[in-house]
Parts: C-alpha cells; structure tokens; sequence
C-alpha cells in the first residue's frame, strides 16, 4: 500500500470519475422533470401563506403551463368560502338506480385523466336487505335497475373529523370554514398516507400526468378544486367548490337523472338540505370511526 | 500522547481524509463487493429517476393498494435499525465484556439501516422534488398532529446519534486519545431509549388508522419490536462472523452467543404474538377478519399473499425449530442457515405480509390484488445494496479504528488495553 501511494491514488480517482459519470447517467431521465414541474412550482409558498398578489401571479402561471402542456386556454380562479355556509350532502337511496352518470358527470367536471376513467364517485351494487359492502360490487355491466339490488354511491364523505387531513406531514390538506376537505396540489408531495388514512376510499393519486384532449378540457377552473393536477399528488372530491361556493350546484347533482342527490347549505333553514336532514332518517357511513361524515344517505319509506 | 496537541481543526480534516483514504483501500474481494453493489445501486437510481419523471404508474401501486414494496422495505429497515439496540444494552447496561468489543457493529448497522429507512421513504413519495416543504421552518412541517412528522424526527435523531457516537469514537482513537465518557455516553443512553421510540413510532403510523382495520390493533408496536430484536441480532450474527472471516478483528464468541440468546426469547415472543393475533381475527371473524383471511387463505378467487405468508411461518417455525434444539447449537453451518430463513421470514411477514394486507380488502370492500413491479424490484434492490455499501465502508472504517490501525501520525499505539474500557 505504502510502495506506489501516487498511482494508487490515481486509480481511485479514475474509480470515483467513473462513478461520478455512471451515477450521472443514470439520473439523466430526471431531465423530463421540465414536463411536469417549473421553477415557479418549486419556489411556490403554501396556498394559505400566498398574498392576493402573489395569489395572481400563481394563477396567470397555471394557466400558462396548462397552455403549454396541454394546448388550451382556461381560466383558473381562487374561489374563497362564504361566511354563515355549512355544506353537506345526502343521498337517497331508494331512489338511485346506479346509473352512474354522476360518475360520468364527475369525471367531465373535473377534468379527470382520459384513459383510466378516473373519477371521484364509486357507485356500489348493493344486494338488498344488506348493508354489508362486502357483498357489494362496483364493477357490474348489466342493465339498471338490476332486480334484488339498490345502489350506493361514495365520494369524499367531507368529514368533519376527518382523518386525512390529520395525518398529512405537510398540512398540504385541510379542512375549509365551509367544512370542504381540500388539497393545495402544488404543495402535496405525494407521499399518499392521506390515501392510507381515508376510510372511504376518496382519495386519488396522480400516478402519472393526466392526460386531456384539449377540446374535452373543462375551462372553467379553480385553484383548490376542477384543474388539471400535476402529476405525482393526491386529489379528492371537493364537492365542486368552483361550482358551488358561486351558488351553482355540484356536477354529479346535476347529473342525476332521478333527484337522488340532495345538496345545500346546513345553516339556511329553508334549503332542501335541512329539510332532508330534519324530516328522513339518515344515516352515515362507518358511523362507529367518528369521523362524521357532512355526505348522508336516507331510504324514503 | 504526542498527537494531542493537534487541534481539532487542523486534526478533523486530515482524520476525515484518512477516512476516505481507508473507505476506498482494500483487496479485490473488497472492490468486487462494492463494484457490485455500485451497479445495483446504479440501476435503482436510474429506476427512480424514471419513476419520477414519468410518474409512479411504472410501480404496481394503485388508489387500492396505495402503499407496497417501497414502504414494506421501509418499515422493515427502521426495525433493522431498531435491532442494533440490542448490542447496546447487554454492553452498557449489563457490562457485557464481549460485547462491549463489538457494540461498534450494531451502531453502524442502525446507521446504515437508517439511511435505508430514508431512501425507501424518498423512492415512495411522487414529488420528491418538493421535499422541503417537511423542512421546517422552511416548509409546514405538521407537527405533532402528524405521525409521519414524528417518525421523520426520531428517524433523523436516531441516524444523528449513533453518527455521533459512533464518529467521536472512532475520532478519539484515531488521536490516540481516552474518550471523555461526557461526551458519548450520555447518546449511548439515549440511544436505547431512542431505538425503542423508531420503532413505535413506525407503528402507530399503521395502527392510528381507524379506517384499516388490520392495523388497527395495539398489539402492532409490540410485535414490531419483537420482531426487530429478531432481525437486528440475526443480521448483527452473519455479520460478525464475516468479519471474524475477512478481517483481523477478534470477534469475541460470547457477543454472538448473547446475541443468540435475545434473537431465542425474542423470535418466540414474535410468534406468540402473531398467534394471538390470528386466534383474535379467526376467532371473532366478520369484516376485521377480511384482511387476514385474505393473507392466510385467499378469498373471492385471490390468493397473491397465500404463497408468501406460508413460506414465511415455515422459514420461521423451522428456524425456530433449529435454534432451540440444543444439540444443533455448536453446528455453526445449520445455525446460520436458521438465521437467514428467519431473516427472510420476518422480511415477508412485516413487508408484503403487513402492508399489503391493510389495503386489501379496499375499505369499500373491494379486492384488488397487488404484486410488486419490475421497476419497485429495482429501485428496491438499490436502496439495500445503499445501505450494503454504507454498512460495509462504515464497518471497515470503524474496526479499523477499534484495532489502531487507523491511527494520526505520532498518536501512541497502546490502546489495546483501553479498547475494552471505552468502546
């Protein structure tokens, strides 16, 4: 070791330079990053820490990149909670014949990846008698109604305990006044144990970047809600909040063809919400995990 | 002690520099060692780069199964770390002489296992580009609400003291000095504390999940730590006798036999609680049952757990089977056989057999199967020939140190004797 220390030296610096080169080449691939993320991405503050002017500029940067990605121009918006506005949800079940064009409906709204189909909304085939979702099954193709069945739609169940967003280590998900769980996508970093903590299988990760033909993309745009989501972050039902924080109602109402779905503000005591919620017998699910859910379900008998 | 008169800043570098210079010196069979380790190394972090890139579709993972490969091995890896603990207690607490000699080796086993915890957290997340936003200060570090900001902490805590414990006496010798017992004793206390909290922390990551039944149990900690003081001594064991192999380093027969007295208690308090476990889900049955007959028996026509689940309790029964067999206990070949099988039974039954199984059924009782990919295989095997790497050079470098071979120009060689006392 101690002969010839100049020429040992030398080889192990040839070794490190060759390793250095492989290790280089084999990160090349990370030189794609330039598709899915940008300077401004990386530098962006947290959505609750942005100014409105900084708010703007984040916005104007969206658009632009969703210009350039995906070749059409959209309007993204930050639509803020109203004051004295308690959202919630219910469902009747008697009345749902599992057609699932709220899933559809969810799916076009929101500008959900193409080819997996990806939407908010799971409907499950449920036998009657039984509430028991082992038995269920989300994957039927038969004609609906199917006899012997009722049919049961999950979305995010809007929590007001809710777990997901206890769990998040970067507090990229949290709760709105209005009571909507929602998600700064540029600031979750995908490490999906929200996805772990859901009992109601809500949320969804990017596994990879959506992809959009630019004429099917929904222009109408929010910041925390409808946007094409960057690849690699979770994303979840926000009870439409570009839609319904303006007065409008959420895609998959509109789309029910039967007026299963009903949905308002708590707090008004006029809306049909209230009255569904004071005159039926609701229930909500997993009751027993304490995380109380704003999304019910009533049958009309 | 000519050398004690270098100060610190003009010693430090060129200890460093030593450091580096032994780090990469060694015969052939070391080069091929690392050079193989490198190549694997290299192909995990070209997987990951195109994970990254082209988004974690490349994995087998889905909204169903939304965790697999990546943080079964992480999960297992932080036990590994925990593991080395129990070097630490019989050499400090009991005064255990021959332990004291190697306590070395499972200090840098919880480092290098540590690194390997961290790499398979980073390999699993979809924007690690946006890491610090869990700095904090800088980002939102949710703390303490979060488990996994805790388990960031005590993971990053426990890396931090076993690297000081293990780089201040490692520096002493090399400066031919007594280590001031203030300085690292203190982290060696904390330490044992510390591995504990690793290890628990990791559970309750799982099992403060109300929405996932199947961990969902208190017993998951305690079983995490048996199983840990299973996996640490065995690995701890292969090790030692390599380095009885490959080195001039006396390993003292009574480490390993201690050793394989806690890796006895420890392997059939991990089956005792795995029994209990089972006879509570079978017993009571219902839907908290699902996940468990779906990992023991099958159901609805699946069965991609079945396979691994009784391959582990054979490889784990029978390693048991052969360490308590007193007439088998001097035939070294049959033991190291016992410790690899139930090595490799623990891996499964806290990686595939842990995880997986919290995700199927879905909670809307569905079942979607899940079997690792190609590209998690890769980066997989990467993050472990990592760790291999940061074992094999920390190791070297440390006993180097415990012989006086690495040793300052003018520091005195006549720490043999006050070896025992300090290390």
């Amino acid at each position: 070791m101690d002969e010839k220390p100049t020429r040992r030296v030398a080889l192990k610096v040839l070794g490190a330079t060759l390793g250095a080169a492989a290790f280089e080449r084999a990160l090349s691939p990370l030189r794609e990053l330039s598709e899915i993320t940008s300077v401004g991405d990386f530098m962006q503050k947290h959505y609750r820490e942005l100014s409105r002017d900084e708010m703007n500029a984040v916005l104007r940067r969206l658009e632009d990149e969703t210009q350039q990605r995906y070749g059409r121009e959209v309007t993204i918006r930050d639509v803020r909670p109203t004051e004295g506005v308690q959202f919630a949800y219910a469902l009747n079940l008697s009345v749902c014949i599992g057609c699932r064009r709220c899933v559809d409906a969810c799916h076009v709204e929101n500008n959900h990846d193409r080819p997996t189909h990806q939407s908010y909304i799971r409907v499950l085939e449920m036998t009657s008698g039984s509430m028991d979702m082992e038995q269920g099954n989300t994957g039927y193709d038969h004609t609906v109604p199917a006899e012997g069945k009722f049919y049961m739609p999950v979305q995010c169940q809007q929590c007001e305990n809710p777990p997901c967003t206890k769990v998040c280590p970067v507090e990229a998900t949290w709760q709105e006044p209005d009571g909507i769980v929602v998600v700064d996508y540029n600031w979750c970093i995908g490490c999906r144990y929200c996805e772990a903590a859901c009992p109601y299988h809500a949320r969804r990760f990017n596994w990879h970047k959506p992809e959009i033909p630019a004429a099917e993309i929904n222009p109408d745009q929010s910041y925390l809600s409808n946007r094409i989501r960057p690849q690699g972050v979770v994303e979840k039902c926000t009870f439409c909040l570009h839609r319904t924080r303006e007065g409008r109602l959420p895609a998959c109402l509109e789309a029910c063809p039967t007026g299963a779905r009903v949905f308002g503000n708590v707090l008004d005591p006029n809306s049909d919400i209230r009255w569904v919620l004071e005159n039926k017998r609701v229930f909500v699910l997993k009751e027993e995990l304490g995380t109380r859910p704003r999304f019910f379900y009533f049958f009309d008998v | 002690m000519a050398h004690s008169g270098v100060p610190h800043h003009l010693s430090y570098p060129r200890f460093l520099l030593k450091v580096l210079d032994r780090a990469t010196d060694g015969t052939w069979r070391f080069y091929a060692w690392m050079f193989v380790l490198t190549a694997i190394a290299l192909v995990g972090a070209n997987t990951w780069a195109w994970q990254v890139a082209r988004g974690m579709a490349v994995t087998a993972m889905s909204d169903h199964v939304s965790w697999g490969l990546y943080i079964a091995n992480f999960t297992f890896a932080v036990g590994l770390a925990a593991g080395g603990v129990m070097m630490v207690i019989p050499a400090y607490l009991y005064h255990d002489e021959d332990m004291h000699d190697v306590v070395i080796i499972g200090e840098l086993l919880s480092v290098a296992a540590i690194v390997m915890a961290l790499g398979f957290v980073v390999v699993d997340l979809g924007r690690p580009d946006r890491f610090w936003h869990m700095i904090p200060g800088l980002g939102k570090f949710h703390w303490p609400v979060s488990m996994l900001t805790w388990d960031v902490i005590v993971l990053n805590g426990y890396l931090a003291i076993n690297l000081h414990v293990c780089g201040y006496l490692v520096y002493t010798r090399y400066r031919g000095e007594r280590p001031d017992p203030r300085w690292y004793l203190p982290f060696v206390f904390l330490s044992i504390i510390w591995a504990i909290s690793i290890h628990t922390v990791t559970a309750f990551l799982y099992s403060g999940l109300g929405g996932r039944p199947f961990w969902n149990s208190a017993l998951l900690a305690p079983r995490f730590l048996a199983s840990a003081f299973v996996t640490g001594p065995a690995f701890i064991i292969l090790s030692l006798q390599l380095v009885r192999r490959f080195t001039a380093f006396k390993v003292p027969e009574g480490a390993i036999r201690r050793l394989l007295d806690i890796l006895r208690v420890a392997a059939l308090v991990n089956l005792f609680m795995l029994a209990a476990e089972l006879f509570t889900h079978f017993y009571t049955g219902g839907h908290h049952a699902a996940a468990v007959r779906y990992l023991w028996l099958g159901m609805h026509g699946h069965h991609e757990l079945v396979p691994w689940m009784w391959t582990s309790i054979t490889l784990n029964l029978g390693a048991v089977a052969v360490l308590l067999t007193p007439s088998l206990r001097e035939r070294r070949v049959v033991i190291n056989t016992a410790l690899v099988a139930i090595f490799a039974a623990v891996w499964i039954e806290k990686g595939m057999g842990l995880i997986v199984p919290g995700f199927v059924p879905s909670t809307l009782h569905e079942l979607v199967p899940y079997a690792p990919s190609i590209a998690e295989w890769k980066v997989t095997a990467g993050v472990w020939a990592l760790g291999l790497m940061v074992f094999t050079v920390a190791l070297k470098v440390g006993l180097q140190a415990m012989t006086g071979e690495l040793r300052a120009p003018g520091a005195q060689a006549d720490l043999a004797v006050e070896a025992k006392e300090v290390a």
